[in-house]
């Protein structure tokens, strides 16, 4: 309505003579002559986006973070090119939301494919180049006979270092940064006693605070950038000496060496150190393994089992829950699509009230109602007088409750949506049905449930899909339990494919398997591209892409 | 039976129509109140016990079994000793801004397919279509890694960071949202376009001035399903924001009843009445437009 009436608004000030028709039409991009306050506002933006573009390209030249780099610098030759030249119109209007698209969707899907091929995960955090500081700094001993620093404790912003004096001048550093003379140090008696930026710790305080002490203890100063020399520890917070890992890294032949007791780790296609006698160090790093998290998934008796019941959950589950609301939502749309009830407004907004409610909070509403226990679940007290009916602790039972609970969440929107969709069928094949002398079933059968499907096929399609990635109701509702019995993986008979990703990536804490996860991800992307692939054929949606 | 003498078999005809009109009235409809009163009930009784166990005195779900035993608003009151309104904050900053961004992003893409014709449109189109299908929250791994490189180049982007997770919901924001718009920035007529273009205006005023003015309804309808699902949205929120401070309703909430003997069901109750109260209102209020955004193509289940 709003619209007609803006049409004809506009379509009538048509006749008026255009008042500006003496002006030079040149794109705003290049100048004044167009809309000045426009221009300045993309001058502003654009001045922005480069000043925080450019800020963030040293940021990533300082790390030495070059994917990161090379991508913003594109980024930003690109919008520049957009924004400032004449030519790419259409860019202009879809750069943002495709700039955001590249980086935070198809990146992060093709960054999933190839995370699916590495050892990423616990262990395997980063290059041979970490994994050998890591360890080199894992094994330090105390060198024997080695110099020792008289040593302050120093803090910046809450992170604590050491100052020491060597030969007279003062060094200062902390676990992240190593030590570098500090010039401008005030030395006292031999000891810093007070570094510009820098906050000294005094003695006492360590003293007197244990939790202050373990840190102290645990700090670890590198002498240079360079893991082999060594750093600098204290035992006593006054007193620093030199700590050199027992461990000796030869780049050339890839081994690290124990030097007290000779053993000789080598390092392997499988991103560790390992010893003749196949004793591998605990820090290993992130190699190419091609599709060996796949065949895990499937042949490693931790996951196979499981995947292969959570697959054929995960299929039912989103199956029975598209139906069931659908079979549910269409009925009531059948039945209140009388004209003869009266106050169908009112009873159509009561219905739909589940719907307005968010799913997240009525899935950890209906956790609470289900409870067994009499005294918390209400709806054992209420309607099933008491009894202890395990709702969610059963996996059969866990199952159905969750459908049902998925039917109480997804009802009303196949309520709406058949409604709206019957409410637009052409009454004279209906009318004429009925002169045919179709009865009501016949007439449902053969008219109404083929048009209505019409319009409905490619939601429901949709619906499975979301449903089979129901992350946050199977999550709140069940948690993925009852736990599965016969497998040390903690995963459990209501677990859909999603969760399963979720539990064995450990981004939520605990053993972190990110290659496997990945691998997983990707056998859902699978099977949903198949699905979709299955519903562009059916539905002919392509077509309407014109 | 009760006849008259002027016209006894027409008065007896009408009799027996309105007595199976009656009865027919009696068959066909009057049922369907019965059924409506079981629907409504089992619609709303969960929405009632969260009222009732909002407002019961203890704190556990001892005792809640009983609707309205007890009326008192402590649970709403210890609601200020935790860090719900924190939460509450984030979430709609976060929805705000995800939908905020999502509409402006939508529309000028929905608007460059609408009225441009470009090398790679079509394709375009399509690939949108087909990234449609798969949802972010499948690639959380991948997500999970990029932010945490990302945040040792800028901390603003990294882990824990809400500007984050907004520019990851963004990263969806054309999949999800460009087709609903762009169909309807089609049934906007062309003419208008030329016709201000004759007078002079740039693609630009065209743009804001007109284009946007026209298609409100189904900014605002994007806009709020947008908001209502990134109100929502869980995996993504529980992987990238980390700390109390930062976490949103759906993370936060989770966390008072995910574990059964410590589950402190006052507070949600409480918490979970001021959560959805308005995006109940705004959904009643509503319901007309969102009706035709859902059927348009999102999902929610």
């Amino acid at each position: 309505m709003s619209t007609e009436q803006s049409t004809t608004a506009v379509a009538t000030g048509d006749g008026a003579p255009p008042p500006t028709r003496q002006r030079v039409r040149e794109s705003h991009a290049r100048g004044w002559s167009g809309h000045g306050a426009g221009f300045l506002a993309k001058l502003a933006i654009m001045a922005l986006v480069n000043a925080l573009g450019v800020l963030a390209l040293w940021s990533a030249y300082l790390n030495g973070s070059w994917v990161i780099f090379g991508v913003l610098l594109a980024l930003l030759v690109v919008a520049d090119w957009v924004y400032f030249s004449k030519r790419p119109v259409p860019l202009k209007y879809l750069l943002p939301g495709l700039a955001f698209l590249v980086v935070f969707q198809l990146f992060t899907i093709g960054y999933t494919g190839y995370v699916a091929l590495t050892n990423y995960g616990t262990g395997h955090n980063g290059s041979q180049q970490q994994a050998v500081d890591a360890l080199l700094s894992q094994n330090e001993k105390k060198v024997p006979d080695s110099a020792t620093y008289p040593l302050t404790i120093v803090e910046q912003d809450g992170e604590l270092g050491f100052a020491i004096v060597e030969d007279g001048t003062a060094m200062v550093g902390t676990a992240d940064d190593p030590l570098s003379e500090a010039g401008d140090a005030t030395i006292t008696d031999g000891r810093v006693t007070g570094v510009p930026g820098w906050e000294v710790v005094p003695k006492n305080d360590v003293l007197s605070d244990p939790a202050l002490a373990d840190e102290v203890l645990a700090l670890r100063v590198p002498i240079s950038d360079d893991a082999a020399d060594g750093s600098i520890r204290t035992g006593d917070a006054t007193i620093g000496s030199v700590y050199r890992s027992v461990l000796e890294y030869d780049g050339s032949a890839g081994t690290l060496t124990n030097t007290d007791t000779g053993v000789v780790y080598h390092a392997t296609d499988e991103g560790q150190f390992v010893a003749d006698d196949g004793t591998a160090l605990p820090v290993g790093w992130r190699v190419f393994v091609g599709f060996e998290n796949f065949t895990k998934a499937f042949t490693d008796d931790t996951y196979s089992g499981p995947l292969l019941r959570i697959t054929v959950w995960t299929f039912v589950f989103a199956f029975f829950s598209v139906f069931v609301s659908f079979f549910v939502g269409l009925l009531l749309a059948l039945v209140y699509n009388d004209p003869r009830v009266r106050g169908r407004k009112v009873l159509r907004t009561l219905f739909i009230l589940p719907y307005a409610f968010p799913a997240f909070l009525s899935a950890l509403l209906w956790k609470g109602m289900l409870s067994a226990n009499p005294d918390y679940g209400i709806v054992n007290k209420l309607f099933f007088f008491g009894a202890r009916i395990e709702w969610l602790d059963d996996p059969t039972l866990a199952k159905v409750s969750l459908i049902l609970v998925n039917l109480w969440l997804s009802y009303p929107y196949w309520f709406l949506v058949c409604t709206g969709a019957l409410q637009s069928l052409p009454d004279d094949v209906q009318e004429a049905a009925r002169i045919d002398g179709a009865g009501v079933w016949r007439k449902f059968r053969s008219i109404t449930m083929p048009l209505l499907l019409v319009s409905t096929a490619p939601l429901l399609i949709a619906s499975f899909a979301f449903n089979f990635n129901n992350f946050t109701l199977i999550y709140m509702l069940t948690g993925g339990g009852p736990r599965f019995t016969d497998t040390s993986a903690t995963l459990g008979h209501t677990d859909i494919l999603i969760s399963m990703v979720y539990q064995i990536s450990g981004v939520a804490g605990g053993r972190a398997d990110y290659g496997l996860a990945a691998a997983l991800s990707i056998v859902i992307f699978v099977i949903i591209g198949v699905i979709s692939a299955l519903m562009f054929r059916r539905t002919r949606q392509l077509e309407e892409v014109s | 039976m009760v006849t008259t003498h002027q016209s006894p078999v027409m008065a007896s005809n009408a009799a027996v129509r309105a007595r199976g009109r009656r009865r027919r009235w009696f068959l066909e409809v009057s049922w369907k109140y019965v059924l409506a009163l079981v629907v409504i009930v089992y619609a709303a009784f969960p929405l009632v016990y969260v009222l009732s166990a909002s407002l019961a005195t203890s704190g556990t779900l001892t005792g809640s079994t009983e609707l309205f035993r007890s009326v008192s608003t402590a649970n709403y009151e210890a609601l200020d000793s935790t860090k719900f309104w924190t939460w509450a904050g984030n979430s709609i900053v976060i929805g705000l801004i995800t939908a905020f961004g999502s509409v402006l992003m939508g529309a000028a893409a929905a608007y460059a397919f609408s009225r441009y014709r470009f090398a790679g449109r079509r394709g375009g189109l399509t690939g949108l279509l087909i990234i449609q299908m798969f949802p972010q929250m499948l690639a959380f791994v991948a997500i999970f890694l990029l932010l945490l490189s990302l945040g040792e180049v800028v901390p603003a982007l990294g882990l824990n960071s809400k500007t984050a997770l907004v520019c990851v919901y963004l990263g969806g924001a054309l999949g999800t949202n460009t087709f609903l718009m762009y169909g309807f920035f089609n049934s906007v007529p062309r003419e208008l376009d030329e016709a201000a273009k004759i007078d002079g205006a740039t693609h630009a005023q065209i743009y804001w001035t007109i284009i946007l003015r026209l298609v409100t309804p189904i900014l605002a309808v994007v806009g709020l399903l947008s908001f209502i699902s990134t109100f929502g949205e869980f995996i993504l929120a529980r992987v990238i924001l980390t700390s109390e401070d930062n976490w949103t309703l759906a993370v936060g909430m989770y966390g008072w009843v995910s574990d059964q003997l410590q589950a402190n069901w006052g507070l949600f109750a409480a918490g979970a009445v001021i959560a959805a109260l308005p995006i109940l209102a705004l959904f009643l209020f509503l319901q007309k437009y969102i009706v035709s955004g859902l059927t348009a193509g999102s999902v929610k289940g």
